[in-house]
């Protein structure tokens, strides 16, 4: 079992320094993020007049904040929130944008042109003020943060899918396919989408900063998640009122919020190099 | 070429357009009234409503924004009636534009040279120290750079002021906090280009020839990351904008990203469609500007489109 994991290890990610050290890191982060917030002694909501704004001790690692919540517990907890948002909006994201942007490129032609204009349409204005007026009007929380982030977030992916299966449609076997009279969904579905995966699959990781990093900053401005839940960015921004008596409050969760994003952000690029040198070609940013 | 041009322009207005229309079914779905505050009567509430015409039909309200949008009338502040949302942009506009400005030339210049000290340096320290800050400037976050840098540098070392926006002082951290990401992105632009540029056989005859390596680079192989950085613009001037909503409230800058907070808080209606709007239509005339100018600059583009005629972008 673990020959096998360390060979399909060895397969997709090589021996890369950075990615053992990303992916590592997110593993801690991760498992942290579920256990304390479920087995650790402390609630992230209950509020204790009696230890409001104690530094970092002992029995509150972080300290607590100005209600006197332990601060440990409530940044790891905002630490799932954060993760949960990430990986779900780009989960998402991910499946609208390679099935929009695989049926625009395989379809080619007008439909090809017409779907991607609307995709140019709706890429042209910043996705921030989207998220901005979704949050507004359906009211703060991880359900419309999500939906917010989906308004305009698959384009990127679509264009990327877009692109690979023009590329991989003009193959032999693609056309071998055709021939054989095998229907178009099931060509796109079984036999160009796996060879399109691995460029979908880099640019997919880095969608997950990306919606972590939005969801924080907004949470920041005070416009995403709100209590009694709460985000790394919540946890910021509450801190924020505080910040020159109590600094401790809001470089705790920072520190966790960035570790986070840089963890992905390495892992990211890990697999970017191997999957660039896999096909021989970088996938870039653009 | 024309031909694309004009395209890239409709595509501009329709984008506006579509900007403009769901940003206002948006505001007008926000929950509660901007009036329904500090116990109003009614009554009260009603009159203010049939003075602003909110209690026209939706389509009515709508076209007549249209129609008011065209003539350059973003309609006045609910909060304060006596300020139109247009002095509100003239007045903020270019306090953020002038942070946003300094902001990008910050970026593209030190963009672009570490850039190319990471792709002609020989020493591995050297190029794995920049990969390894471009890419921490790349992941933290914009307010917490901010944050840490404000922390540091004026509350405990008091070296900087920490808010407003009165001398060239004021300027360097909300700059280096809001030029950190896209400083990075270009530096990693132009460093992949000229990785990849200086293999190729035209720099080995010019070295041949016998031109130095930084004749080379500045005159040749630089020439080949212009496209990509210029590309590059459009996005960032997007990131540079919405990164003035959290840097300005953080140094307290009267600008229009604390305005547009301001007014999100306020649920000032008019206020934030005037703003999404503007902002908006600022990112979209960058970008078409921008791709506009790339396809004008770049030789491949410009024949592709001489030659396909109306083959999709």
């Amino acid at each position: 079992m673990l020959r096998r994991i360390r060979q399909h290890w060895k397969n997709y990610i090589g021996n890369s320094r950075m990615a053992l050290i990303g992916c590592t890191i997110l593993g801690i982060w991760i498992v942290l993020a579920v256990a304390v917030p479920l087995f650790g002694p402390w609630s992230y909501s209950e509020q204790n007049a009696e230890i409001r704004n104690q530094g970092a001790s002992l029995l509150h690692w972080f300290g607590t904040d100005r209600f006197g919540r332990d601060l440990f517990t409530r940044v790891w907890y905002g630490a799932g929130i954060s993760l949960a948002v990430g990986i779900f909006s780009t989960l998402i994201n991910g499946i609208i944008g390679v099935l929009y942007g695989a049926v625009s490129g395989y379809a080619g032609g007008r439909t090809d042109m017409a779907l991607m204009r609307i995709a140019d349409i709706i890429y042209a204005i910043p996705s921030m003020l989207y998220v901005i007026l979704i949050t507004l009007v359906m009211g703060a929380g991880v359900g419309s943060m999500i939906l917010g982030l989906c308004v305009a977030g698959w384009i990127s992916m679509a264009r990327i899918a877009r692109g690979e299966i023009i590329k991989l449609k003009e193959t032999e076997y693609a056309y071998a396919a055709r021939m054989e009279g095998i229907s178009p969904l099931r060509i796109l579905l079984k036999h160009l989408l796996p060879n399109a995966a691995g460029t979908i699959v880099v640019n997919m990781i880095f969608l997950v900063p990306q919606a972590i990093f939005t969801e924080a900053f907004l949470s920041f401005l005070g416009v995403g998640i709100a209590a009694p839940a709460a985000s790394l960015g919540t946890i910021i921004q509450e801190a924020r009122s505080q910040m020159m008596l109590y600094p401790y409050q809001m470089i705790f969760p920072l520190i966790v919020l960035c570790v986070m994003l840089l963890a992905l952000n390495m892992a990211g690029t890990a697999v970017e190099q191997r999957v660039g040198q896999h096909s021989g070609k970088g996938t870039g940013n653009r | 070429m024309l031909r694309y041009t004009w395209k890239r322009i409709l595509t501009g207005i329709l984008s506006l357009f579509v900007l403009v229309t769901v940003t206002f079914f948006l505001v007008r779905l926000i929950p509660g009234s901007p009036f329904r505050q500090g116990g109003v009567s009614e009554q009260v509430v009603e009159t203010i409503e049939q003075e602003y015409g909110l209690n026209e039909p939706v389509l009515t309200q709508y076209f007549s924004y249209i129609g008011n949008v065209l003539r350059g009338d973003l309609g006045v502040s609910y909060q304060d009636p006596a300020t139109r949302v247009t002095e509100i942009i003239a007045r903020a506009w270019p306090v953020t534009a002038s942070i946003g400005i300094t902001a990008l030339a910050v970026s593209v210049l030190l963009g672009t040279g570490l850039g190319i000290l990471r792709a002609v340096t020989k020493r591995r320290f050297v190029r794995e120290l920049i990969s390894a800050g471009g890419m921490l400037a790349a992941g933290i976050p914009g307010f917490a750079a901010a944050i840490l840098l404000l922390l540091v540098f004026s509350v405990k070392l008091k070296w900087l002021p920490a808010s407003g926006l009165l001398s060239p002082a004021h300027y360097i951290l909300p700059v280096t906090a809001l030029s950190l990401y896209p400083a990075a992105m270009i530096a990693r632009l132009v460093g992949n280009t000229l990785d990849s540029e200086l293999q190729k056989d035209y720099v080995l005859f010019a070295r041949a020839k016998g031109i130095g390596k930084w004749q080379i680079i500045f005159t040749h192989a630089l020439k080949n990351a212009y496209l990509p950085v210029l590309n590059y613009i459009g996005p960032a001037s997007a990131s540079l904008l919405t990164g003035s909503f959290v840097i300005e409230s953080i140094f307290t800058i009267p600008g229009l990203g604390r305005e547009f907070v301001g007014s999100i808080t306020n649920r000032d209606y008019t206020l934030i469609l005037g703003l999404t709007v503007f902002m908006g239509a600022v990112v979209i005339i960058v970008n078409l500007l921008t791709d506009l100018l790339c396809a004008w600059l770049d030789p491949q583009t410009r024949r592709a489109y001489k030659k396909a005629g109306d083959s999709a972008k």
